[in-house]
C-alpha cells in the first residue's frame, strides 16, 4: 500500500449516467424486440436496442477517453493501477461464474434430466407415463418429444479452432512479454497474430454453425443437446468477438506508441481476458464436443 | 508510472460540492452515491410496501375482494422483486458507499465512476419492471423465483421485461460488488489489517463476493428462461429433453447465497451498534469474522432446501437438510457473541439499540423457523403456506430491514450533521416493532394449519387469522410513515445538532470527522493504533 502518494479520484463525469441511460434502452429495445417478433409485429423495439447500443459505444469512447489522458498525464498512481487490476480479475470471475450456469445446465441435462426421461434411478415411470418409447442417450440428437437432429463430431473444424485458439493464447502472451521488455516489434506482430487468429476462430466458428445448420439439421431448437450446444459456444463466441474487438483496439493504441513496459493495465486486462476466453473454449471442447 | 504525483492538482476540484441537480447526476463522490442508493431504496420500500397493502387488503376477508387474481399474482411477485431488488439490497450498498470508506480511512470508493454507473442503472432497471405493470397483458404474475413453466409458457409479454430488467440489476449489483471488494482489499490506511475492520466492512466483503459469485448464475438462469420463452429451446421442457426442476436448481444456486446477501450486511450493523450501546468491546470479534465467513460458504450448499417437495433423489435430500441445519451453528455463534457483547455492559436504550435489540430476537424467531424447515419431512407439511411466508418475513422485516432502520438511526446524525427527532423515532419503533409481529407471527399458524401461500382466496376458516393479519400489516405500513416524517426532518437540518461522536461508546474512523461528514474524508489516510 502506497503511504504518501494520493488515489485519483475523479471529478465528476457524465459517461456513468450515458451508460445507465445506454443500458436502461438496450433492456428495454431488446424486451419490446423480443415481444414484437414473437408476436409478428412491426415495431420500435430494434431501434430503441440499436439506440441503446449506439448510446453505450458513445459512452465508451468517451469514458476511455478521458481514462486514457489521465493515465497518460500521469495521473494514475501504483495504487489505482492495483485497484484496475483487482476490479479485472473479479469481473472474470463473474464471467466465469455465468459460464459456470450454462455449465451446470449441460451437466444436469446429461447426468439427470435425460437420465430420469429414460426412466433410470426410481423413475421408471415417469418414462412409462410421457414417452415409453424414449430411451436416454447422449448425445440427445431423437428428443422425447421427436424432434430428430446429428451430433457435432470433435474432429475438424472444433480441433482445429482449439488448436487456433491455443496458439493465440501464446502469442497473446508473446505480445505481452514483448511490452513488458521493450521489444515493440515484438510487441505488434505478436499482437496482429493474435488478432488474425481470432478472427480465423470467428469465421471457422460462423462455418461450423452453417454447417451444422444447413447439413445435421442441429439448430438451436433442437432439444436439449441443441440448446446447450449452441448457448454455451455462442456465448463464447460473443465473447471473443468482444476479446477481438479489445485486441484490435489494444492494436491501435500500440501503434499511436501508448503502453509503456511498466504501465500497460488496458493491455494486461485485455490480455488476461483473452487468455479466460481460451480457458472457457478447452472446457467447452472437452464436455461439449469430445465427451 | 509517475510516482511523484502533484497533490495540488486534485485538490483544484475537491474542496467544493457541485451545486444543482448535476451533482446528483454526474457524482463520483462516495457520500453522494450512497445518499442516492438510500433515498432509492427508501422509496422503493414505499412502493414495495403499498403492493404488500393491496395483498393485505384483499387477503382480509375470504373470497375475491379488490383485485382480479392476475393482478394479486402481480402483487405479490412485484413485491418481493421490488423489495428485494429496490429496497434491501440498494439500502445495504447505500451503506456500504457511505461508511466503508470512511471505517477504514479511504479517501472515496475504489473506482468513483464506476460506482456512479452501478447506481444510475437501478431508477432504469425498475422502470422497466415497475412499467411492465401497465402494459398490456401486464406485469410478470409467476413469483419473484419466475418458475419455468409459469414464466416461460404462461408470462405472456412481462416475461422479457423481467429478464432484461434483472439482467441490468445484476449488471449494476456486480459492478457495486466489485467497488466493494476492491475498495477493503486496497484503499485500507496503512495498519488497518484484515483482522483490524469493523465488522461492518467483513460482512460486506463477504457480501460482496457472495454477489460476484452468485448474480452472474442468476443471469444465466434467466437467459434461459428467455430463450425457452422467445426462442424455442427446451432447458426447462422436458419433450425437448431440459427439466422444469432444473430450473430452480440454477436460480435456488443464486438465491439461497442471495438470501445470506441480504443479511450478512446486518450482521455487520448490528455488530456496530451493539458494542456502542453496551459500551463494551464486540465480544468474540474474530470468530464473528469466521462465522461470517462459514455461513458465506455453506451459502453454496444449501440451496435445494428450497425445493425438497419437487423431487429429488433421498441421498440429495438428506445433504441439503443437514447442510441447512450446520448454518445453525456460525449463525448460534453470532447470536452468543451479541448477547455476550451485551453481559455485564452499561446498556441505554437509543433508537439505533431498540431496533438492534428488537433484530436479535425477531431475527432468531426467523432462524428457528427456518431450521423446522430446514427438517425435510416437516417441510413437505410446511412447503408453499404462509409458515414459510412468516419465516422469510422474519428473517427479512424484522431482520434485514430493521437492521437497515437501525442503521438509519445509528449513522443518520453522521450524515445529516442533526440528532433524530428521538420521541418520533421511539414512536417508530414501538408502533414498527409491536405491528410487525402482529402482521408476521400469526402467519405461522395460518400455515401450520394449511393455508397455501401466493393464492388471493382461503378456506373460510383462515378468516380470523387473516383480519388480524391484515391490520397488523396496515398499521405496520402507516407506522413506516413515522420513519419517513424523521428522516424528512433530519434532512431539512430541523432539530438539534448533532455531535462529531453523538454516542458515547461508538467506535471508528467515522465518529473522528465532524458532523456532517465533509464532502471528502480522509484525503491523507489516518492514523491506526
Amino acid at each position: 500500500m502506497s503511504e504518501q502518494q494520493s488515489y485519483y479520484v475523479p471529478a465528476s463525469s457524465p459517461w456513468p449516467i450515458i451508460g445507465a441511460l445506454g443500458l436502461g434502452l438496450i433492456a428495454w429495445g431488446a424486451s419490446t424486440t423480443v415481444i414484437q417478433a414473437s408476436a409478428e409485429q412491426d415495431g420500435h423495439g430494434s431501434t430503441v436496442l440499436f439506440a441503446g447500443i449506439g448510446v453505450i459505444v458513445f459512452m465508451l469512447f468517451g469514458w476511455f477517453r478521458d481514462q486514457i489522458n489521465e493515465s497518460t498525464k500521469g495521473l494514475h498512481n501504483e495504487q489505482l493501477n492495483t485497484s484496475y487490476k483487482q476490479a479485472m480479475s473479479w469481473f472474470i470471475f463473474s464471467e466465469v461464474m455465468f459460464f459456470a450456469a450454462f455449465f451446470g445446465a449441460l451437466f444436469y441435462a446429461r447426468v439427470i434430466a435425460v437420465q430420469w426421461l429414460g426412466g433410470d434411478s426410481n423413475n421408471a415411470m415417469t418414462n412409462e407415463v410421457l414417452w415409453p418409447e424414449f430411451v436416454a442417450h447422449w448425445p440427445l440428437v431423437n428428443t422425447p418429444g421427436g424432434t430428430e437432429t446429428q451430433a457435432m463430431g470433435w474432429y475438424g473444424l472444433p480441433a482445429i479452432n482449439t488448436i487456433i485458439l491455443l496458439i493465440s493464447s501464446v502469442t497473446c502472451h508473446f505480445a505481452h512479454t514483448g511490452l513488458e521488455q521493450g521489444k515493440r516489434k515484438q510487441l505488434t506482430g505478436m499482437l496482429g497474430v493474435t488478432i488474425i487468429l481470432g478472427l480465423i476462430f470467428l469465421y471457422l466458428q460462423g462455418a461450423e454453425y452453417v454447417h451444422a445448420y444447413e447439413e445435421l439439421g442441429l439448430t438451436l431448437d433442437s432439444g436439449i443437446y441443441g440448446n446447450t450446444f449452441y448457448m454455451l459456444t455462442g456465448f463464447h463466441g460473443l465473447h471473443v468477438t468482444l476479446g477481438t474487438v479489445m485486441l484490435i483496439i489494444m492494436f491501435l493504441r500500440v501503434l499511436k506508441g501508448h503502453f509503456t513496459p511498466d504501465n500497460h493495465f488496458a493491455f494486461q486486462a485485455t490480455s488476461w481476458y483473452w487468455h479466460f476466453v481460451d480457458v472457457v473454449w478447452l472446457c467447452l471442447f472437452v464436455v461439449v464436443y469430445v465427451l | 508510472m509517475s510516482t511523484a504525483v502533484d497533490a495540488t492538482h486534485h485538490d483544484a476540484h475537491h474542496d467544493h460540492k457541485p451545486s444543482g441537480i448535476g451533482r446528483w447526476l454526474f457524482t463520483t463522490n462516495h457520500k453522494d452515491i450512497g445518499t442516492l442508493y438510500l433515498w432509492f431504496s427508501l422509496i422503493m420500500f414505499f412502493v414495495g410496501g403499498a403492493m404488500a397493502m393491496v395483498i393485505r387488503a384483499e387477503l382480509f376477508q375470504p373470497g375475491l375482494q379488490l383485485v382480479e387474481p392476475h393482478f394479486f399474482n402481480q402483487m405479490t411477485t412485484v413485491h418481493g422483486l421490488v423489495m428485494i431488488f429496490g429496497a434491501v439490497m440498494p439500502a445495504f450498498v447505500g451503506l456500504a458507499n457511505w461508511m466503508i470508506p470512511m471505517m477504514i480511512g479511504a479517501p472515496d470508493m475504489a473506482l468513483p465512476r464506476m460506482n456512479n454507473w452501478s447506481f444510475w442503472i437501478l431508477p432504469f432497471a425498475f422502470c422497466i419492471l415497475l412499467g411492465s405493470l401497465f402494459s398490456a397483458g401486464g406485469g410478470p404474475a409467476f413469483g419473484w423465483t419466475a418458475y419455468a413453466p409459469l414464466s416461460t409458457q404462461y408470462g405472456g409479454d412481462s416475461t422479457a421485461y423481467f429478464v432484461f430488467s434483472v439482467h441490468i440489476m445484476g449488471i449494476s449489483s456486480i459492478m457495486g460488488a466489485i467497488n466493494v471488494i476492491v475498495t477493503v482489499l486496497n484503499m485500507r490506511a496503512p495498519g488497518m489489517t484484515l483482522m483490524k475492520m469493523p465488522m461492518f466492512v467483513w460482512t460486506w466483503l463477504i457480501t460482496a463476493f457472495l454477489l460476484i459469485a452468485v448474480m452472474p448464475v442468476l443471469a444465466g438462469a434467466v437467459t434461459m428462461l428467455l430463450t425457452d420463452t422467445y426462442f424455442g429451446t427446451s432447458f426447462f421442457d422436458a419433450a425437448g429433453g431440459g427439466d422444469p426442476v432444473m430450473y430452480q436448481h440454477i436460480f435456488w444456486f443464486f438465491g439461497h447465497p442471495e438470501v445470506y446477501i441480504m443479511i450478512l450486511p446486518s450482521f455487520g450493523i448490528v455488530s456496530a451498534i451493539i458494542p456502542a450501546f453496551a459500551r463494551k468491546k464486540l465480544f468474540g470479534y474474530s470468530s464473528m469474522v469466521y462465522a461470517t465467513a462459514a455461513i458465506a460458504l455453506l451459502s453454496f450448499l444449501v440451496w435445494a432446501h428450497h425445493m425438497f417437495t419437487t423431487g429429488m433423489p433421498v441421498f440429495a435430500e438428506l445433504f441439503f437438510m443437514y447442510c441447512t441445519m450446520i448454518i445453525a451453528v456460525p449463525t448460534g455463534v453470532k447470536i452468543f457473541n451479541w448477547v455476550a457483547t451485551m453481559w455485564r455492559g452499561s446498556l441505554t436504550f437509543e433508537t439505533p439499540m431498540l431496533f438492534a435489540l428488537a433484530f436479535v430476537i425477531l431475527f432468531t424467531i426467523g432462524g428457528f423457523s427456518g431450521l423446522m424447515l430446514a427438517i425435510t419431512p416437516a417441510d413437505f407439511q410446511y412447503h408453499d403456506t404462509y409458515f414459510v411466508v412468516a419465516h422469510f418475513h422474519y428473517v427479512l422485516v424484522t431482520g434485514a430491514v430493521f437492521s437497515i432502520m437501525a442503521a438509519a438511526y445509528y449513522w443518520l446524525p453522521k450524515w445529516s450533521g442533526y440528532m433524530y427527532d428521538t420521541t418520533l423515532s421511539k414512536v417508530h419503533f414501538w408502533l414498527s416493532v409491536i405491528s410487525v409481529n402482529i402482521l408476521f407471527f400469526p402467519m405461522h399458524f395460518a400455515g401450520l394449519a394449511g393455508m397455501p401461500r401466493r393464492i388471493p382466496d382461503y378456506a373460510t376458516q383462515f378468516a380470523d387469522v387473516n383480519q388480524i393479519t391484515s391490520i397488523g400489516g396496515f398499521a405496520f405500513g402507516l407506522s413506516q410513515l413515522v420513519f419517513l416524517w424523521v428522516v424528512i426532518k433530519c434532512a431539512q437540518k430541523k432539530g438539534e445538532k448533532a455531535d462529531s461522536k453523538p454516542w458515547e461508546g461508538a467506535e471508528g474512523f467515522e465518529w473522528s470527522v465532524p458532523s456532517p461528514a465533509p464532502y471528502h474524508t480522509f484525503e491523507k489516510p489516518p492514523k491506526v493504533e
